[in-house]
This record gives structure tokens, C-alpha cells and sequence, in this order.
């Protein structure tokens, strides 16, 4: 097998019984991005120097046994949203282009203390705000599974990067869906964890209140192992909880015997793909085969907490998005005659259509005379959302429903519709409402071949439990080796 | 609820944007379309419930209020778009 097709679980075990070097590893990594970069567009930074350099580093050091570690020498792509120290973070947009970043986001702290290597920054739809990467400001990145097709946003290209073998695994932002989402659409894990269980210092804000970085991995013991990596209190972001540190790892029995699994029938209902609500049956069959308790349930949510999820995440993102101004960093426009003209022009100028249409209505549901209908209303949503979430989880131990309505949909067909490129996210939102983790796992794939995910969500902070049944699911399908891109 | 022309104007500057002539056009569509869709909060059986602001529910985190320098200025500055004598230049602000 190729080096690039291994997991993490895999590569760290050659690594330890010296089958494969770190050096290897890396070049084989970096040869790989240089062979498909050209067909998928993954990336908005390599960082092929710095790497391999960094990979003789820490072979050197491990041989004096200066820095030991399991994860040392294992490469990484970092989602190009996540503030890395002297490196480029352009959130694919205009506006930060030219932004290097003077400090480490608290996660990359955490992966660069595990003596990791970045392999590059990937690339995403515009400041996080998409769902097809069709949005970046520098070029789109296709779906390795068909280039024809989108990978999902917004993280598509770290969704696009681990499914191509061009970094072994990932790490992506969550608001809405844009981890599971280009997940489910590249046919590899995508893990979104409880609100406040990562720490979002360095993450640069869309929705401070919805955002949660989260890992891209091949497979979920990979999952868990990056999970392992990024969790933690940090006294730099105050919505960051202090929680006793957990192996995630020790989760995977294997086991899903009594586990008991809410299938909320308005998850299958109107504008899911038929043949995603066909695939997922088969799946909810499987867990019962595994000795699962399924039982179907109303959850009468999702339009609610999709309407409301757009206007608390474009409220948000328009007060976040006011830090870009042309002045401490960032783009600035080269016509003005005065400070009000710095504003905005720079901002007229450097952000695409989609961030100014969504900091249009975030100021609008925030302006006066229309924050009772829109933004109190949508607040008081959030709590409704969360009550029946709480009730259902009162039954059940996780609930299970499609990622994403549909497959994986072709370059061009949505971005015109802005509309219909938000109700894609009908199945992820409410988990980000309520602060849940979700995860999403390959199950299938469709006619044409495309993936189908299947998104497993739990109570807060019950990571262990959706990976256990994720797990559980993975050994008993193998979805990897059954099913490859073309690529 | 139908948005105006005038609306939008008044909207984009509160947000410090300039709209071009035949943009407006297109964002008035669009902000319309997703208003319809969004006002169905407002059929939602919210009465009594309160409002939630974030997903958890830490109310007042505290800290030491300490002072922790950073170091790395030239980092910082590296970032300006136009600097002098370390610091971030901007235009005449008092006329």
C-alpha cells in the first residue's frame, strides 16, 4: 500500500517500528500534493521546504532523544482559517491575502507541540461563509471522487486534501456544517465537537457563538486520535470549558449493544435525495443487526433552526467581520482622500459577493426597527431548539440522520442561488444551534458513485459515545476499502 | 416584510460597504429571498421561552487582569498596510 494511503493509526506504527522514516513519510506526502495539487486545488499555501526541513529536525531530535512523542513527524493541513505563526492565513479571501499571522492559533500550539508537520494551509469558501469552496477567492478546489463536482464546504479543502491522500488527515471550522458537510461529500470523517470543548483562540471569528474547530481524518480512530490533540482549556477564549482531559481513543469498544438510537423521521422527509434516504435505511438496519435500539421520533426542528441559524450567523459575522477596516492589517484600498473612505473602499473592494451579502443581512436583522422580528425571535428559536434536543436526548443515546440532503452536487449548480446553497445545510445546522457535537461518517455512495454520509449527533460533551457508535459502524462496513476516488 | 431601495442604502452604509449601481439590484433579490425564508422564526412556538445567547452556559468568566506583552512587534507591523516610525499610518482624521 502507499504511504499516502495509510491512516494515522497506520503510519504512526511504521514510524514506531522504523518500516517507514519520518523523511519518507513527508516526501512521500509532498510528491503526492505536487502530482494532484493541479486536478483538486486543496491548497492555498505548501509548504514543501519547511516541511522537510522540519522532518530532518525532528528526525534528529528524536534520535538524541530530545523530543519523543507518538504523533512526532505525522503531517498535518491545517484549514486556512486557523492562525499560523509566520505562515500565511488568508481565510481564501482577498482581504487577508497578504496576512501573515504574528502568533499560533492555541490548537496549532497544541499540534506543533506534538512535533507535527503543517503541510500547507488548505483552502475554503471565503471567511468560512459556504458550502462548496466554490466561494474562495483563489480558485475552487474539485471533489476527488469526481472533478466535476464540488467537495462540500467550507472546509472542502480539507475535506478534499485527506480524501486525495495529500495530507494523512486535517483540521477544518464548524458553524454550520463546514466540517461534516465536505466530509460527507469526499467520503472521510468529519467530527464537529461540543461547543467550548476546543479552543477557538487564533480561529478567525465568522460566529463566535457557533464556531468549533474540529478534525478531518480516513477513518475515526484517526478522528479520536486528533481529537486527543486539540481538546483543552484555554484561558484565551472564555467560552472554552475546563474539562477533565480525555483519551478518546479508550471509547472505541467496538460495541453497540443496547445503545440506544433516535432516527428523527423530518430528517428523511421532503428534499432529501431518495437514494441517500435508501442508503441511510440500510445503515440504520446495520446498527440494528449490531444489536442497536433504533426507534423513530419527531424532531420537528430543522427549517426553524436553519432560518435561524442565518440570521444569528450573519448577525454575528457582520459585527466580526467590522475588525477589517484597511488599517493594522489586511487589505487597504489605494483610493481614499479620508479615513471613512479607507473603510469602505478597502472593505467594498476585498470581499466577495457572499461575505458582503451575509454582512448585509447580518446588519439588517440587527438594525434597529427590525432586531424583535429577526434576531430576539431567532434567539428565542435557539432555546426551543436546544429544549427538544434535550428532550430527545432524555431517550436516546445518540441520534442519527443524513449530513447532508444530498450527494455531492456539481460545480456551478448552486452558487447563483444563495438561497439554495443555504438550505444544503438543512441537516447540520441545529447541532451548532444547541452546541452538540456531530460526526460524520461515509455509509455508501450513490449511483454515481458519489459518497453518502451519515451524521451520528449526541448530548454535550458525549464525544465518547458517537465515536464508540461510529466506530462501531466503521468495522463492520469498511467503507475505505470498499470504496476510492477515481483519483 | 418587503425591503426598499432606500433600505438597502441605508444598510449597506451602516455596514461601511458601497454598493454599485447594478448590485443593488441583485442584493435587494437575494436579501428579500432570504428574509421570506427566514421569517418563519416568526411561526415558531417560542411564547414565554427566553432567550439564549451562546451555546453554553459559563455567564461571567473571569481572569487575573494581567499584562502579558507581545514581543514581536515587527511581526505586527509587518501586517500594516502603510507604517511609520513604528506605527500603523493612517489619513488626516481632524480636517
Amino acid at each position: 500500500m502507499e504511504i499516502t494511503e495509510l491512516t494515522v493509526h497506520e503510519l504512526k506504527e511504521k514510524l514506531a517500528n522504523k518500516e517507514l522514516t519520518i523523511t519518507e513519510v513527508t516526501k512521500a506526502y509532498i510528491n503526492r500534493i505536487n502530482e494532484k495539487e493541479k486536478d483538486i486545488g486543496a491548497f492555498v499555501t505548501t509548504l514543501e521546504e519547511q516541511s522537510l526541513q522540519k522532518a530532518k529536525e525532528i528526525e534528529e531530535k528524536m534520535k538524541t532523544n530530545e523530543i519523543k512523542g507518538e504523533l512526532a513527524g505525522i503531517p498535518i493541513g491545517i484549514k486556512d482559517n486557523i492562525c499560523t505563526k509566520g505562515i500565511h492565513t488568508t481565510c481564501s479571501s482577498k482581504m487577508l491575502e497578504n496576512f501573515v499571522s504574528p502568533y499560533d492559533a492555541t490548537v496549532m500550539e497544541k499540534v506543533n507541540n506534538e512535533n507535527m508537520i503543517n503541510l500547507g494551509k488548505l483552502n475554503m469558501d471565503e471567511f468560512a461563509m459556504g458550502g462548496s469552496t466554490e466561494y474562495s477567492a483563489f480558485h475552487i478546489t474539485k471533489n476527488p471522487w469526481n472533478l466535476n463536482k464540488v467537495p462540500g464546504g467550507s472546509s472542502g479543502g480539507s475535506a478534499a486534501a485527506v480524501a486525495a491522500g495529500m495530507v494523512p488527515w486535517a483540521l477544518g471550522s464548524d458553524t454550520g456544517g463546514s466540517i461534516r458537510q465536505p466530509a460527507s461529500f469526499c467520503g472521510v470523517v468529519g467530527m464537529k465537537p461540543t461547543y467550548g470543548l476546543v479552543s477557538r483562540y487564533g480561529l478567525v471569528a465568522f460566529a463566535s457563538s457557533l464556531d468549533q474547530i474540529g478534525p478531518i481524518t480516513k477513518d475515526v480512530e484517526d478522528c479520536a486520535m486528533l481529537l486527543n490533540v486539540i481538546t483543552g482549556h484555554d484561558e484565551k477564549d472564555s467560552t472554552s470549558e475546563n474539562r477533565e482531559k480525555i483519551d478518546y481513543t479508550l471509547s472505541l469498544k467496538n460495541d453497540v449493544k443496547g445503545m440506544k438510537i433516535g432516527v428523527p423521521k423530518e430528517f428523511f422527509g421532503e428534499g432529501i435525495q431518495e437514494e441517500v434516504k435508501q442508503k441511510l435505511e440500510e445503515a440504520i438496519e446495520k446498527y440494528k443487526e449490531l444489536g442497536a435500539q433504533i426507534e423513530e421520533f419527531s424532531l420537528d426542528i430543522a427549517n426553524y433552526a436553519l432560518a435561524t441559524y442565518y440570521i444569528i450567523a450573519c448577525a454575528e459575522a457582520s459585527s466580526n467581520l467590522g475588525r477589517f477596516d484597511g488599517i493594522r492589517y489586511g487589505y487597504r484600498t489605494p483610493n481614499y482622500d479620508n479615513l471613512k473612505d479607507i473603510y469602505k473602499n478597502s472593505r467594498s473592494e476585498a470581499f466577495g459577493s457572499e461575505v458582503k451579502r451575509r454582512i448585509i443581512l447580518g446588519t439588517y436583522v440587527l438594525s434597529s426597527g427590525y432586531y424583535d422580528a429577526y434576531y430576539k425571535k431567532a434567539q428565542q428559536v435557539r432555546t426551543l431548539v436546544q429544549s427538544k434536543f434535550d428532550e430527545a436526548f432524555s431517550k436516546y443515546d445518540v441520534i442519527l440522520t443524513p449530513t447532508a440532503p444530498t450527494t455531492a452536487f456539481n460545480i456551478g449548480e448552486k452558487s447563483i442561488n444563495p438561497l439554495e446553497m443555504y438550505l444544503a445545510d438543512i441537516c447540520t445546522v441545529s447541532v451548532n444551534i444547541a452546541g452538540l457535537p456531530g460526526i460524520s461518517i461515509p455509509c455508501n455512495v450513490d449511483k454515481e458513485g458519489m459518497p453518502i454520509g451519515m451524521q451520528l449527533i449526541g448530548q454535550k460533551f458525549s464525544e465518547e459515545t458517537l465515536l464508540n457508535a461510529a466506530y462501531t459502524f466503521e468495522q463492520a462496513t469498511k467503507f475505505r476499502e470498499n470504496y476510492k476516488p477515481m483519483l | 416584510m418587503k425591503v426598499s431601495k432606500e433600505e438597502i442604502l441605508h444598510i449597506a452604509k451602516l455596514a461601511n460597504l458601497n454598493l454599485k449601481e447594478e448590485e443593488i439590484d441583485t442584493y435587494l433579490l437575494h436579501l428579500q429571498d432570504i428574509l421570506n425564508f427566514a421569517n418563519i422564526v416568526n411561526n415558531a412556538p417560542v411564547e414565554g421561552l427566553s432567550e439564549t445567547i451562546g451555546a453554553n452556559k459559563n455567564y461571567n468568566v473571569f481572569r487575573k487582569d494581567e499584562i502579558i506583552n507581545f514581543e514581536d512587534n515587527e511581526a505586527l507591523l509587518a501586517n500594516a498596510p502603510e507604517k511609520e516610525r513604528n506605527m500603523f499610518k493612517i489619513p488626516k482624521v481632524i480636517q
